[in-house]
């Protein structure tokens, strides 16, 4: 694009999320992204734009729409149905070049976090990982430090008028909170961990008013570098952690007896109405797949009870799940971390606690 | 045909950290490692190196220190060594980070049967964007998560992880991977490769042997040229501590299951 410049801050404007479809469906975490691009969009008083690449995919745009999209602009080709990094990279930036969007964010998925690098190395501009927070307001933002921080937030000064994006993440295995920000070059891109931001609820108007836009996409054969032989779907389901409101997790607690402490937290999350969750302990010694791992390395998840079954509490746990409403631990060991996020624990052996547990789950359910 | 590693020295943050006041990381308190992505791909260079016999360079960026570590690479089997080191590149963020590599990159000399490795992410920022940014600098194409490499001479066959799957993808050479650590199980260094690691070559790039490259200028690198920048870093408030159910295990969870029941939890 002739005149293009990234430092060019002025002619920027709006925010836009990348959307991503696998197979032709939208996952949750593009209207995670939306519905926080939303609130984004609305304190800088701009248009929020969802950013579509597929194939046959326009009929998906509305959706995006009911939950806060302004407009859709649509990519489609037979090149872009399955993700490769070259095309995507290509198509994200000619359209980013052309209309300069003030922000742009992605999901931090194994496609968001391929490509949002990639296309920021390109755009040359800064690019945040894995953001848990974002503010624009100056207000809203300090209104977040008195919560979440040890900062005095009183004793410090701030712009209030600054509008820069305030991308907020763990920074060292979860031992240390960061906010990043892009002052001088536009868009500026973050990835957003999937299961943190809010789905706002969905509005049919809006899902009807939405303005859907298809855009002429210029791609070739050559543009793409990698050839993808074949895309290979696990066959077991896949644990749904972020969607379910009551998880019970397992640590490496269970290791006198795997099998039986498995056992005994399904019956639990069954009796609760809940799924399986484990520390990456479990997944590494390959007692669960590595879908079930709750963590900075695996999912976060905000759950209504989570429950802790012989887990130490590492900080790399803790930060996958310290949102939960409830947190109830058993541990056998007084002094774990674990102990100091939960709100109710119970000091004893897995094997014992839990077959109570199942047994008054089950009392009060019927 | 010859395999580009890169690696990083990581403060080991899996045991206590200790935080400075001012919401910084006391990284003199802490012990350092070799990312252990990092040891992943160096493993994965070695083990395609006894199927070819291709030559493997370790490459980091980082203070004098981290020639220990390079050391340390050696004598897992590396063949030779890189320190990219100097004031001029230091605080760089990602984006600066990668074009000062990519620059030792094609300074080393990127042929076209080459590969170069990277782990996923570091764990002192866990961004996973030095890889993929190194890729774009030098206009190559990139496979990320990759937990399967097969080589057949210039085609190179990847198995990348998804979220609910994997993908087979084929790739040519040169191109950059991304290593994760269901990729393979690193070795230890052996005692011979302990006596001969100080006998290989162990480079330093500064700024003078790189400030040719176009990618080297003083507003794209260092804190100077980061686009991003932190602008306040802080530590969570410890959560009140929660209350313990005492008593034996059944009056314990019949506590328990009354308040959930009485905050209509279950
Ligand atoms: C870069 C990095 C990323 C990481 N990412 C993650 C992540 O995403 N998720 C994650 O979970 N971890 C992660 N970790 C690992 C983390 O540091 C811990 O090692 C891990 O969480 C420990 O798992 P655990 O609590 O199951 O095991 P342990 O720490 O071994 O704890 C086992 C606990 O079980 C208790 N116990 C034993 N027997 C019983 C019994 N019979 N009844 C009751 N209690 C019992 C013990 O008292 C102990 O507290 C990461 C580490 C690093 C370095
Ligand atoms: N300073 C560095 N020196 C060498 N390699 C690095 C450096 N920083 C990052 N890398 C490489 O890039 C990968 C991803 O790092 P990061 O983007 O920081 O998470 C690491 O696993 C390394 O392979």
């Amino acid at each position: 694009m002739k005149g293009y410049s990234s430092t060019n801050i002025d002619d920027f404007r709006g925010v836009w999320v990348f959307c991503e479809q696998r197979q032709g469906q939208l996952s949750e975490t593009n209207f995670e992204l939306i519905s926080e691009g939303r609130k984004l969009a609305d304190e800088l008083g701009v248009e929020l734009v969802g950013l579509l690449l597929g194939d046959d995919i326009k009929h998906r745009a509305n959706e995006l729409g009911g939950y806060g999209a302004d407009r859709v602009l649509v990519c489609e080709s037979p090149m872009l149905k399955e993700y490769t990094t070259d095309a995507y990279t290509k198509v994200v930036c000619d359209v980013v070049k052309e209309r300069k969007p003030e922000i742009l964010l992605f999901g931090a998925t194994s496609i968001g976090r391929d490509l949002a690098p990639r296309c920021a190395a390109r755009l040359h501009t800064g690019l945040t990982a894995d953001c848990t927070h974002l503010d624009v307001d100056v207000r809203k933002y300090l209104e977040y430090l008195r919560k979440n921080s040890t900062l005095k937030v009183e004793e410090e000064s701030f712009d209030m008028e600054d509008r820069n994006l305030k991308m907020t993440r763990p920074a060292f295995g979860g031992h240390l909170m960061a906010t990043i920000i892009c002052p001088r070059f536009r868009p500026c891109m973050s990835t957003v961990r999937p299961g943190v931001m809010k789905k706002a609820s969905y509005d049919e108007e809006k899902a009807r008013s939405v303005i859907v836009e298809s855009l002429t996409v210029s791609l070739s054969q050559d543009d793409i570098r990698t050839k993808v032989l074949e895309v290979v779907k696990e066959t077991r389901k896949m644990v749904d952690l972020v969607g379910s409101e009551v998880i019970v997790a397992v640590g490496r607690g269970i290791s006198s007896d795997v099998e039986r402490g498995i056992e005994l937290a399904e019956q639990l999350a069954d009796a609760l109405g809940g799924v399986i969750g484990a520390s990456r302990a479990v997944v590494d010694e390959g007692w669960l797949p590595t879908d079930h791992q709750v963590g900075q390395t695996g999912k976060t998840v905000r759950p209504k009870i989570y429950i802790a079954l012989g887990i130490s509490g590492a900080i790399q746990h803790q930060a996958g799940m310290q949102d939960a409403e409830c947190i109830i631990a058993v541990n056998k060991n007084e002094a774990a971390p674990i102990f100091e996020t939960a709100d109710y624990g119970i000091c004893g052996d897995l094997f014992s606690i839990v077959p109570l547990m199942i047994e008054q789950a089950k009392a009060q359910r019927s | 045909m010859k395999i580009i590693v890169c690696a990083k020295q990581v403060p080991d943050t899996s045991g206590k950290v200790a935080v400075n006041p001012n919401g910084t990381l006391n990284r003199a308190s802490m012990p350092t490692i070799t990312n252990p992505d990092d040891m992943n791909a160096l493993e994965a260079a070695l083990r395609i190196k006894e199927q070819t016999d291709c030559k493997v360079i370790v490459v980091t960026m980082g203070p004098m220190s981290a020639r220990k570590m390079l050391l340390e690479l050696l004598a897992m089997g590396a063949d030779e060594a890189v320190l990219i080191c100097g004031g001029q590149f230091g605080g760089s963020d990602t984006y600066a980070t990668s074009q000062i590599i990519a620059a030792a990159i094609r300074k080393i000399g990127l042929e076209n049967e080459d590969i170069i490795l990277c782990g996923r992410q570091a764990i002192d920022g866990d961004t996973a964007q030095v890889g993929p940014q190194i890729a774009e600098k030098l206009d190559i194409p990139q496979v990320t998560y990759v937990a399967g490499i097969s080589v057949d001479g210039r085609y190179i066959s990847c198995k990348r992880m998804l979220e609910d799957g994997y993908m087979n993808i084929q790739v040519e050479t040169p191109c950059l991977l991304t290593c994760i650590k269901e990729l393979n199980e690193p070795r230890y260094m052996t005692v011979k490769g302990i006596l001969e690691c100080d006998k290989k070559p162990l480079t330093i790039f500064d700024y003078e042997s790189l400030k040719d490259d176009p990618l080297i200028e003083p507003d794209t690198i260092g804190l100077k040229g980061s686009p991003t920048n932190i602008f306040k870093s802080f530590t969570a408030p410890q959560k009140g501590t929660g209350i313990m159910l005492e008593g034996s295990d059944r009056e314990a969870v019949e506590k328990l299951f009354g308040i959930l029941a009485e905050k209509h939890l279950i």
